[in-house]
């Protein structure tokens, strides 16, 4: 659900509830971009490949 | 626009007469006909045909010929609260997709058929076994005459959605329409009530503004002899029960200390 | 056949041999597909479910695998976040047990709602208040979690390896396992809890309603906890299963033992609790509500049994077994107390579902029973049947196992 649904309400239960929501999301999401990005820099030999 | 219903100014509820009520089920037919509830060829399974307003029969357990019998009519009990002093119902506080609400201004809980998803957890979470979900499509007999019933004041329901009594909501916009096309602000307390309350041959249902001392409901609930089933959860339904019996009020409740007479 | 494909320096059965393990299960998903289609189509009719049994077997199914399925955020948590290394060799095989048990949940609810295609209404039009609204959010991002988690292991088959971009985009991923693993306990937590919490919270039926705190009934800490002590067990179920038909060790012991004793503990401590809150609702929130404990008993086949069986033979019993290391490192008694741990966690679901709603409310009210139809046992099934295909293939064609190649060397 997002802010422009009707049955949105500003109030604190909505608030932290999807603002944990969104975060745990936008951090899987930010990583899992993040993984893509460097591989994509890595293939075209932007940055070196980091081994471990 | 002045706000014509103000934040919990009608709390609309319904009294039952139990020592009024025959079991004759006039109410639970006359309740299927005015909100179209859609039938099976077969009625036989009873735990997934849909009767808003059904009829319970109990006993006082004796042997004749001190043996009694009582109906308990249960409509959707309305509640007030989820029990823990939650402000909304058990149904509305656990409903996933927002498809049922209590309304403030008339104590009426809503079904959304068309945005009720069908989890049934409303179903699990009611006491009162007062919902029903919809096992088929709806179904009403053309060649039988059902089709010449049906009310065009009230949706039919699909398939795979939860449906329960809604104190014939379509009475109460019926209602306000009629006063406002008479340019009243306020409807009479006879111009909104039930169809089963309207049918009742026994005259045992009384419906309207509990929060209206000059309805005759208000001044019912007072009574001594009027009580709610499953009083202990606090739910706070809306529908309240007379009986003059002991043990008529006392199998209302599950009473685990001792029951308390107040007649005889 | 398909050799190019199979884990390098490890021992396969044959193509033809697959083929022929894979067939039975093949045909049990065929079956519950059959179902399937017979419940969207017909609808729930096919079921015997009904306006008193609301949630019925799927949902204990359901309940059933997610608890199972909790190995797999709890393995993560203790060996990405905590770090303990030695489960390294043992994490594939959770992360790809949680990802069978959550995408199996997830098809079954998909079937259990009345209104498949209205299924998105649970995430666009939100009732927060509901503990099933948290479930759902949990339940999917997490499945979403477990996608990433499980992504690098496919990505580790051969063939796959072979391509270049595929082969870094991998490794990549794991460096970001760690994130994800807390990510994943973080959403996994809440979605085991409300879990609990959606018959805590059903304040109408007193057979299930708990007090709690804030707005969590003590069934959402108690599912939690449950959750974590009966998952590793399921892991390890899983792979005493695979290294019994495969006839090889494939887990170092040091790992096994490790979730073992981990589970024990917990179990203990989720016993403790568990019976505090049966004693608390038995001698304050059912009185409350008008109940003796033995007025939830007086009709049908559940009796007092369940409660022994669930709190004493599948609880205590396992616990001890799990915490004691002569016991625990006895294989015959592991398996056993592994398997007594995860029947007490199905029973307590069960418990919580179908006698919760068989129990009638109203005094004047009857008792009623419920038998599945075969729709219900065939979708049921399909899910076991899924799992097995799924893990078979990651076996079969992934480098689930760390260990496999060190604990089994080929000959020549």
């Amino acid at each position: 659900m997002l802010p422009f649904c009707f049955e949105w309400v500003w109030n604190v239960d909505h608030i932290i509830f999807f603002g944990l929501l969104y975060t745990a999301l936008t951090i899987v999401a930010t990583c899992v971009v993040i993984a893509a990005i460097k591989t994509v820099m890595q293939v075209f030999g932007f940055t070196r490949q980091r081994h471990f | 626009m002045k706000k014509e219903h103000d934040q919990g100014k009608y709390k609309y509820g319904m009294v039952i007469d139990l020592d009024k009520c025959t079991g004759c089920g006039t109410c639970m037919v006359a309740c299927a006909a005015e909100n179209n509830v859609s039938v099976r060829p077969d009625e036989s399974d009873k735990q997934r045909s849909i009767s808003w307003m059904q009829v319970y029969k109990a006993d006082n357990g004796k042997e004749f010929p001190e043996a009694e019998t009582v109906y308990f009519p249960r409509p959707c009990m309305h509640c007030e609260q989820d029990g823990r002093g939650g402000h909304a119902p058990s149904c509305v506080s656990v409903c996933v997709a927002t498809a049922t609400t209590l309304d403030k201004n008339t104590g009426i809980v809503s079904q959304i058929y068309t945005r009720c998803i069908g989890c049934r957890y409303c179903q699990a979470a009611c006491p009162y076994k007062a919902r029903y979900f919809n096992w088929w499509d709806a179904y009403f007999p053309v060649d039988k005459g059902l089709e010449r019933y049906l009310s065009p004041e009230v949706s039919p329901r699909m398939r795979g959605v939860i449906e329960k009594c809604s104190f014939c909501h379509h009475r109460l916009m019926r209602a306000r329409t009629k006063a406002y096309a008479d340019g009243r602000r306020k409807i009479k307390e006879n111009e909104y009530i039930t169809a089963c309350a309207e049918a009742c041959p026994a005259q045992a249902i009384t419906f309207g503004d509990l929060n209206n001392p000059k309805h005759k409901v208000a001044q019912l609930i007072k009574s001594k002899n009027a009580f709610r089933i499953l009083e202990r959860l606090n739910t706070k339904p809306k529908v309240y029960y007379l009986s003059s019996r002991d043990w008529v009020r006392k199998i209302a409740d599950n009473p685990v200390d001792e029951f308390s007479p107040i007649s005889g | 056949m398909d050799s190019k494909l199979l884990p390098e320096g490890v021992e396969r059965c044959s193509f033809g041999m697959f083929i022929l393990w894979m067939l039975p299960w093949l045909a049990i998903l065929a079956w519950g597909g059959l179902a399937a289609v017979l419940c969207l189509v017909k609808g729930l009719n096919q079921t015997n479910m009904s306006n008193v049994f609301a949630f019925a077997l799927w949902i204990v199914f359901d309940l059933g695998v997610i608890a199972l399925g909790a190995g797999a955020f709890f393995s993560g948590f203790l060996t990405y976040v905590v770090g303990k290394k030695e489960l390294k060799n043992i994490i594939n095989a959770a992360v790809i047990i949680g990802f069978i048990c959550y995408s199996g949940a997830t098809a079954m609810l998909g079937i259990d709602i009345g209104q498949p295609i209205r299924g998105w209404f649970i995430f666009w039009h939100a009732n927060i208040h509901s503990m099933l609204v948290e479930v759902s959010f949990c339940i999917t991002c997490y499945l979403g979690v477990l996608i990433v988690e499980f992504v690098p292991i496919i990505l580790e088959n051969r063939k796959l390896d072979q391509i270049k971009e595929l082969h870094i985009f991998g490794h990549n991923l794991h460096h970001i396992m760690g994130v994800i693993a807390a990510s994943g306990t973080f959403l996994s937590f809440f979605h085991q809890g409300s879990l609990g919490g959606m018959f805590g919270v059903m304040y109408g039926r007193p057979f299930a309603a708990r007090d709690g705190f804030y707005i969590w009934p003590w069934t959402f800490f108690l599912f939690v906890l449950s959750a974590i002590a009966s998952g590793p067990c399921f892991t390890i179920i899983c792979t005493k299963l695979t290294e019994l038909l495969t006839r090889k060790k494939l887990v170092p012991d040091n790992a096994i033992q490790l979730l073992a004793k981990v589970s024990g503990w917990l179990l203990s401590l989720y016993m403790v609790l568990k019976i505090a809150d049966t004693l608390v609702w038995i001698y304050d929130i059912a009185p409350r509500a008008g109940f003796k404990f033995m007025d939830f008993y007086r009709e049908g086949p559940y009796g007092v049994w369940m409660v022994a069986a669930e709190l004493f033979v599948c609880g205590i019993i396992p616990a001890i077994m799990l915490m004691t290391p002569k016991i625990r490192e006895n294989q015959g008694m592991l398996v056993t107390a592994c398997l007594l741990n995860c029947t007490g966690i199905i029973l307590n679901r069960f418990v919580f579902i179908i006698v919760t709603l068989a129990i009638p409310v109203m005094p004047f009210d009857r008792f009623l029973s419920y038998l599945p139809t075969w729709q219900e046992w065939a979708i049921g099934f399909a899910v076991i049947a899924y799992g097995f295909i799924v893990f078979s293939l990651s076996y079969r064609y992934l480098p689930v196992f760390p260990k496999e190649r060190e604990l089994n060397p080929i000959a020549g």
